[in-house]
């Protein structure tokens, strides 16, 4: 019988974070940034159909980055909570802070518990009804759980874009420079290794303070070339969903705001105003 | 997972299993299903309010689904303004007859299933696969029909592949049937089914399928005890969801009170109102 090897406790887990760490490091960054009207994820990604971001609940929205199983594992099961929370209490009472608070602790016992822990670092992000009560936290892989003001960069090299963010973001950018910011982020500093990255490589998605009910909105098509443009009057998005079959895509021609007439120059209608509560129960749940 | 997290997680949220959130709830939280919790009383009936009479119809660019107000609780008028008619998802409406609580639970998790399974998959089920959602709903509650408190819902929606509104009918048992053009159920249905067969013609407007639905609730209301019909003195009118491809909506009270008004009016000094 050979004898087990001691580990100190500090180094089994200095090794478990190494490991993760590098996993982590190997994918590509993903952003959430709050702006004046709502919260950004953008996230390099040229797969259509894998996503990193995805919509949690009304107003909460999920990104994810490193290994695509464990935190699409994590994603469903932020989902499963959020609807099994809002189905046996309220819609209003499912929030950002109680998934970031079950998610520390799932990601807490797998990393020291499990044969090996998750590489992911995943974001939690709520919008609120004004950007002070914006709400966005950063999970990592050992369970540890910041609230972040403003904004969060995952994933790959992701200190030059924090550094990078923390110099050039400010709360009040319109939405169309956020992303033009967090495209040129993502695309690398001049010299090795920058990218360009087209609209077709980036999974970009929305939670719009200013809808009532599921804020979550994908961008893509048109709008979201239109956006990226700098040339482009385009700054926002529209509040209306364009008539088109389909899901909750905003791929709206730029210049409309669903109902064909043209959208207002600043492209911030009815900011600051507070969104109707939905209730869960049917009885209820008329906005009149 | 091998050990139970303390306040995190538990292991059946990480397990890989369907995008059901039904299903998901039986294993998590079998109290909260529709009937779930409903023990005791053993055999014979429960008094319960019902919800009476849903209409749907087809037009040019949709479906329509419009149901009255009434509840009742055998002779007794329970409640005069309840909804029973809902956006299931955005592209679909339910309307229920039948025990009404157990129906607007049935509602509750219907509309998070839907939900759910569009967050989980990233795209929406298709209208089939939600009808058939519907019926598998209705199948769990057989018990609790066999006690009395059934539900009968009708579901309408538009199918985004065919670029068709259509409509689909239940049985307590859980069988679902498409129905062509048109379609009622619950006390009233016996007289809006013939007020809807004679007033229905082919690429109707929305305004006059609106109108038609209106008519055939207050024919039913005018033979059925079950029935509410427009309540003038306390503006009470019917719940009217509209579902096209743009979404579904529902009908604003100001353009309902307009159409229930005008029914009313033509139908004074004429009962038989419009042929």
């Amino acid at each position: 019988m050979t004898m087990p090897m001691y580990v100190s406790p500090e180094q089994l887990m200095k090794d478990r974070a190494d490991f993760a760490r590098k996993g982590i490091a190997r994918g590509r960054s993903v952003i959430v940034a709050s702006y004046a009207t709502g919260i950004a994820f953008v996230a390099e990604n040229p797969s259509r159909t894998l996503h990193k971001v995805s919509e949690l609940y009304d107003r909460i929205g999920f990104a994810g980055a490193g290994k695509y199983n464990e935190f699409e594992n994590l994603r469903v099961a932020g989902i499963r909570y959020a609807d099994l929370r809002g189905y046996s209490y309220d819609r209003r009472d499912v929030t950002a802070r109680g998934l970031a608070n079950a998610y520390t602790q799932t990601l807490g016992t797998i990393f020291t518990q499990e044969s090996k822990p998750y590489e992911v670092e995943i974001a939690v992000a709520q919008v609120g009804a004004v950007q002070d009560d914006d709400q966005i936290y950063r999970l990592t892989y050992d369970g540890s759980v910041t609230e972040e003001r403003g904004f969060v960069a995952m994933g790959g090299t992701s200190e030059p874009i924090v550094t990078a963010l923390r110099e050039q973001w400010a709360p009040d950018l319109p939405l169309a420079q956020v992303l033009r910011l967090a495209c040129s982020l993502l695309e690398g500093p001049e010299g090795e290794g920058h990218r360009d990255l087209s609209a077709g490589e980036l999974e970009v998605a929305v939670l719009d303070r200013r809808r009532p009910r599921r804020t979550f909105r994908r961008l893509g098509g048109p709008l979201l070339d239109a956006l990226l443009d700098a040339e482009s009057s385009t700054h926002d998005v529209p509040t209306q969903d364009e008539s088109r079959s389909g899901l909750h895509d905003t791929l709206t021609q730029p210049g409309t705001n669903g109902n064909g007439s043209a959208e207002p120059a600043d492209g911030i209608p009815g900011r600051g105003q507070t969104p109707g509560h939905d209730s869960s129960n049917p009885q209820t749940q008329r906005e009149d | 997972m091998s050990t139970e997290h303390a306040r995190g997680l538990p292991p059946e949220f990480l397990a890989p299993r369907s995008s059901s959130f039904t299903e998901f709830l039986s294993l998590r939280a079998p109290e909260l299903l529709p009937g779930g919790g409903l023990r005791g009383g053993g055999e014979g009936t429960v008094e319960a309010p019902h919800g009476t009479t849903i209409v749907a119809l087809t037009f040019a660019g949709g479906v329509l689904l419009a149901g009255d107000r009434r509840a009742t609780m055998g002779s007794f008028i329970a409640n005069r303004d309840m909804e029973k008619v809902f956006a299931a998802d955005d592209y679909s409406a339910v309307g229920i007859a039948g025990t009404a609580g157990t129906a607007i639970e049935m509602v509750k998790v219907f509309q998070v299933e839907l939900e759910h399974y569009e967050k989980i998959e990233g795209t929406l089920l298709s209208l089939e696969g939600k009808a058939n959602r519907l019926a598998a709903m209705i199948r769990g509650n057989l018990a609790n029909a066999m006690r009395g408190l059934s539900v009968v819902p009708l579901f309408a929606g538009f199918d985004l592949g065919q670029g068709i509104g259509r409509i689909y009918s239940y049985d307590v048992s859980g069988g679902c049937y498409e129905e062509q053009r048109h379609h009622s159920v619950g006390s009233g249905s016996l007289f809006a089914r013939g007020a809807l067969k004679k007033l229905w013609h082919e690429d109707m407007a929305e305004e006059v399928a609106l109108a038609v639905a209106i008519e055939a609730l207050y024919d039913a209301a005018d033979d059925d005890s079950a029935t509410g019909g427009p309540d003038l003195g306390r503006s009470i009118w019917p719940t009217c969801a509209v579902v096209t491809g743009t979404g579904v909506r529902l009908v604003e009270d100001s353009q309902l009170e307009e159409l229930a008004r005008a029914v009313v009016s033509a139908r004074r000094g004429n009962p038989g109102g419009a042929r």
